[in-house]
């Protein structure tokens, strides 16, 4: 992994305080790291540990305190409102632990919700939608509504959501923590799928055997990042059903 | 987010909460509902009274026997008979004046037919001043009147009791035992602005009318009960008054000082009185109603707030994915204008019917104006916005993390 191109995460002494009356809480207390194009990467922590506030900046919901973060090798921690909502939109695909998905709309509406965001003809919407939720494997799925699917399914139908707009960066928080163990084998098998297809993706989870599918593993404490382990590769036998597992093949490009 | 999809969004939003929007909507329904029926009625009234005043004439003075005073005592209008026809002849001379029509009323019997009905005095001036045309036959004529002929025209109520399918013109009918030749018919005019028959009348000579029907109760026997007086144009009418009332005062040998005893009455502007009443009415309950159409925007700004707290998970996952604050803003206030614009809408189809049922029960002419539902459009999207700005921005300005959190 070169250290001179352009990194798609890259923080610089990242900072954020909370006043608590009058205290101030350091819930991040300097970052500095540096994410690759393709890499996949689990961020582990106890809570209180500041790896929710860090996620929370990386996804760009929060904006630092102080220092620096690069994305994609832009300052973005000076950007208003819209601009970080524009970024959200185009670069980063959010997986949340509960799957959060619109109740009241078809799964298909619910992954082509970005791309109205996006401002993309309705007709583009509904076939890249479409696509994602093939992708994901529920073709067959696409005009039930959340309530009609099982758990699994509709973490994929959040998994589609996160991808329709091709994103840079995806941020899973937990992804499986709702799931059994099979199913979250499963989504695990999806995202490092995306990840073979060269989708930077970061995970946050408290389940070392999750972690382990991930190439390096961040362990955060007290606000800051106490260990940066690379290359524990993939634990053996999870699924990969295309492409050659190898992050380095295809960080290069 | 294009323009449609906030549209269709807000109306998903709205339908998975029918029983909750129709209720928030009913305070819009009730308060346009209530605007529009009033402004129809209003309206409706207003046309009424202008149909009443092209009936009577825009132009036109009555002159009637004025209050006597007795020790200061009003006795109230045609106390005393001040009146007569040879005032009517000199009004004539008023410049400004094109007609004059003294008359005299009183009920007559018809032997024929057995009816009563009234007996009103003319001269041949009359039908012009009053806006009555013939439907058969002919006018009296001066030298007829003068003469004092024994001659009737017959309002068309009297033709049709007293010569039911027969050709009244030239029959002989008696009044009073008098018997007389019918000279003409007159055209239907329908209820007077009080409610009478106003057909139901029989005309005759002036003359005839005073000497032999209601000599008795004349107590001079050329006196008349009330001059109509007609002005070139409307604008004139307050100088004519004026003139008329010198003419009459000099005719009466009035001193100055002492008050006439005769009343001139502008007519079409009593009704233009109460035409002013009518809008100051309408003004009064329209602004009721108005109220109406605010609770009911404290309605729709109560409810978007509720909404707003539910679906805080859901703006916080819009967030997320990249809704903009401007985006979330435009999705709650766009549910707020539907709302609205489905209840303004709803309530002008019930104001319409509400205003329809009235005019056909109160009898006038039905007014819908294009200006009333526009304001009514509107002010419900104007009270949409307004009232749903606050919960809107309160929905723009979520953190995504705290919202993304919300149970």
């Amino acid at each position: 992994m070169s250290r001179n191109g352009t990194a798609v995460v890259q923080t610089i002494d990242l900072r954020k305080e909370y006043r608590m009356g009058t205290n101030v809480v350091n819930a991040l207390a300097g970052v500095s790291v540096r994410i690759e194009t393709g890499e996949f990467v689990a961020v582990m922590g106890p809570s209180g540990s500041g790896k929710t506030t860090f996620m929370n900046l990386l996804g760009c919901l929060d904006r630092p305190s102080s220092g620096k973060y690069l994305f994609e090798g832009h300052e973005v921690s000076a950007y208003d409102h819209t601009d970080l909502a524009r970024l959200r939109n185009q670069k980063i695909g959010f997986v949340f632990q509960n799957f959060n998905l619109l109740p009241r709309i078809t799964a298909l509406d619910n992954v082509a919700l970005p791309l109205a965001y996006g401002k993309l003809p309705r007709s583009e919407r509904r076939t890249r939608a479409a696509k994602a939720l093939e992708e994901v494997g529920l073709g067959d799925r696409m005009d039930h509504r959340p309530v009609q699917l099982s758990g699994g399914q509709q973490q994929r139908v959040a998994i589609a959501r996160a991808i329709v707009g091709s994103p840079s960066l995806i941020l899973a928080d937990e992804p499986t923590g709702a799931l059994d163990t099979k199913t979250g084998v499963e989504i695990m098998g999806i995202l490092q799928t995306l990840n073979d297809r060269g989708i930077t993706i970061v995970l946050v989870t408290h389940e070392h055997d999750i972690a382990e599918h991930a190439g390096r593993v961040l362990t955060f404490r007290d606000g800051r990042m106490i260990r940066d382990e690379k290359g524990m590769g993939r634990r053996a036998g999870a699924p990969a059903p295309q492409g050659q597992p190898h992050l380095v093949a295809v960080a290069g490009h | 987010m294009t323009p449609s999809d906030l549209f269709f969004s807000a109306l998903q939003s709205l339908r998975s909460n029918t029983m909750r929007s129709v209720l928030t909507a009913l305070g819009i329904i009730i308060g346009v509902g209530a605007v529009i029926t009033i402004v129809a009625i209003g309206a409706g009234a207003q046309a009424n009274v202008e149909k009443v005043i092209e009936q009577i004439g825009s132009n036109m003075l009555t002159i009637s026997p004025g209050q006597a005073r007795d020790g200061g005592a009003a006795q109230g209008a045609a106390s005393r008979p001040t009146l007569t026809a040879e005032d009517a002849n000199a009004m004539k001379t008023v410049p400004g004046v094109t007609a004059v029509a003294p008359e005299v009323r009183g009920p007559v019997q018809v032997i024929l037919g057995n009816q009563r009905t009234n007996a009103v005095g003319i001269t041949e001036d009359y039908f012009t001043v009053r806006g009555w045309k013939m439907s058969r036959g002919r006018n009296f004529e001066d030298w007829e009147i003068d003469a004092g002929e024994k001659i009737v025209i017959l309002g068309s109520t009297v033709a049709e009791k007293v010569f039911p399918g027969s050709d009244p013109l030239g029959q002989i009918i008696r009044l009073d035992r008098v018997p007389f030749t019918v000279m003409g018919v007159t055209a239907a005019k329908g209820q007077s602005s009080f409610g009478q028959n106003q057909d139901d009348v029989i005309f005759v000579p002036l003359k005839t009318a005073q000497q032999r029907l209601l000599g008795g109760r004349l107590i001079k026997p050329d006196s008349v009960q009330q001059i109509a007086v007609l002005g070139r144009i409307p604008k004139e009418l307050d100088i004519i008054e004026r003139d008329l009332a010198e003419l009459l005062r000099d005719r009466h040998a009035i001193v100055p000082g002492r008050a006439d005893d005769f009343m001139i009455r502008n007519t079409a502007e009593i009704f233009q009185a109460r035409a002013g009443v009518v809008d100051v009415m309408t003004l009064l309950l329209t602004a009721i109603a108005s109220v109406s159409l605010l609770v009911g925007g404290i309605g729709i700004m109560n409810i978007m707030l509720v909404s707003v707290t539910e679906r805080t998970r859901e703006i916080g996952v819009r967030m997320a994915i990249g809704a903009s604050r401007s985006d979330v803003m435009m999705q709650f206030l766009i549910e707020a204008l539907a709302l609205s614009m489905i209840g303004g809408i709803i309530g002008i189809v019930l104001g319409m019917v509400c205003a329809q049922l009235t005019a056909h029960f109160a009898g006038w002419p039905l007014r819908i104006e294009v200006s009333s539902i526009l304001l009514a459009v509107g002010f419900s999207a104007a009270v949409g916005i307004f009232f749903g700005y606050y919960p809107a921005r309160k929905a723009a300005r979520l953190d995504p993390i705290e919202a993304l959190r919300y149970a």
